[in-house]
């Protein structure tokens, strides 16, 4: 017997939730030289580049200006928006003193002790 | 015959690694969820698996977005420590079981789950936190692991009811090794958390109890939902608990439960709950 359904729409039209993008296709392929860029703070010595001379990483990188110009205005939404997937936007972040949570804090429209004070346990930061 | 005797879901939050690296473990806002793991620790010390297959998701570390697996498992004598943007965590590198891993890729792939076979991958925080959580490494680690890879970053993601099935095909494949091996599943990640958007850090504790109740009593119940009920109801990264079906799918349908807690500290629900076949 044949056990096959037929396939089911497993996301909303409008592949958002909320305000949050569901990163698919679309979002990837947009994003796929911010995301590459971003795969370079992956070792200990794209870091050291990276910190040492960013204009010249970003000019040495496969982006376009506009890519370019979010990531020099440490406009995390933007990148976002970009097509700059979250979990390569922490390491972007993390590379230049925003981490997760200064990110969000931005991201709910708080400051970061706003943030804070909104956390079961802050402490476990 | 190698059985699988039991079953654990833990979340994998990269801070919990930081604490732990950190020695953390006693302060006020770290130790419940430390001490949560004591009783699970003594607990597998008595029952002493042999191997853990691990279901989680690498977090843009080892794989890119230029050729992405569904499903991606570790066929290699041996598994290091990835740098996921802060720096390789200071861990021994993680002991494979190769022959076992062979068998699985086979008896797996002629059951029709068609995976991508890695003979060098490294390991980071989604499958690194939940073995530390669950064992102790000071005389390394005390058993051999199988990384099983899940893409939940990059939509189209495997359904619930195929992350299920897969689990039943790994039970399978298991009964089917010849050597006796003790056989542990963990299925991590999650659970409700959302890192993007003015959503970021909501949690929802009704939603994770729910989940808990479900994948103990009626897991099949949640093999109907679609990633967009998952999403809403746990948050867009809360799309993690599809591998914990992995998990539930390889163990029968009757289990007993050991372990269960649940701690929210700051922006994702940390849950563990661990099972034993009936």
């Amino acid at each position: 017997m044949d056990s096959h359904t037929a396939p089911r729409d497993q996301l909303g039209e409008t592949r958002m939730i909320g305000d949050s993008h569901i990163f698919d296709l679309r979002m990837s392929h947009q994003g796929l030289r911010l995301n590459r860029f971003c795969s370079m703070l992956n070792s200990a010595a794209g870091r050291a580049a990276f910190k040492a001379d960013e204009q010249a990483c970003l000019a040495a990188a496969d982006l376009t200006d506009p890519e370019r110009a979010l990531i020099r205005a440490r406009d995390f939404a933007g990148l976002l928006e970009a097509g700059t997937n979250i979990y390569y936007l922490i390491k972007l972040g993390t590379a230049t003193g925003n981490g997760l949570y200064k990110m969000g804090a931005a991201m709910r429209h708080e400051s970061y002790e706003q943030f804070l004070a909104t956390r079961n346990a802050p402490g476990a930061v | 015959m190698a059985r699988i005797i039991a079953g654990i879901g833990s979340s994998h939050v990269p801070s919990v690694g930081g604490a732990h690296d950190r020695g953390r473990q006693e302060e006020a806002a770290w130790k419940p969820l430390f001490d949560s793991f004591v009783p699970v620790r003594e607990w597998l010390t008595r029952i002493k698996p042999d191997v853990a297959i691990v279901v989680y998701n690498d977090h843009a570390a080892e794989f890119f977005f230029d050729r992405y697996p569904t499903f991606a498992l570790g066929a290699a004598e041996s598994y290091g420590i990835a740098d996921e943007g802060f720096g390789v965590r200071p861990l021994p590198t993680v002991p494979g079981h190769l022959a076992f891993s062979q068998h699985l890729c086979e008896a797996l792939v002629y059951d029709e789950f068609d995976l991508t076979v890695c003979q060098e991958l490294k390991v980071e925080h989604g499958f690194l936190v939940p073995m530390h959580l669950c064992f102790d490494y000071s005389l390394g680690w005390p058993l051999a692991s199988v990384p099983l890879q899940v893409n939940v970053l990059q939509h189209p993601l495997p359904t619930a009811r195929r992350c299920f099935r897969l689990g039943q095909a790994i039970g399978r494949a298991v009964a089917s090794f010849p050597q006796d091996l003790k056989v542990v599943i963990i299925g991590t990640g999650g659970m409700s958390h959302q890192l993007t958007g003015s959503g970021f850090g909501d949690m929802q504790r009704d939603n994770d109890m729910d989940f808990l109740d479900r994948l103990e009593s009626n897991p099949e119940s949640l093999t109907d939902w679609t990633h967009q009920q998952f999403m809403e109801r746990f948050g867009v990264e809360g799309i993690e608990l599809i591998m914990w079906l992995v998990m539930r799918g390889a163990l029968p349908q009757t289990v007993r439960r050991m372990h269960r807690n649940y701690y929210a500290p700051m922006t994702t629900g940390m849950g563990v709950i661990t099972l034993e076949p009936a």
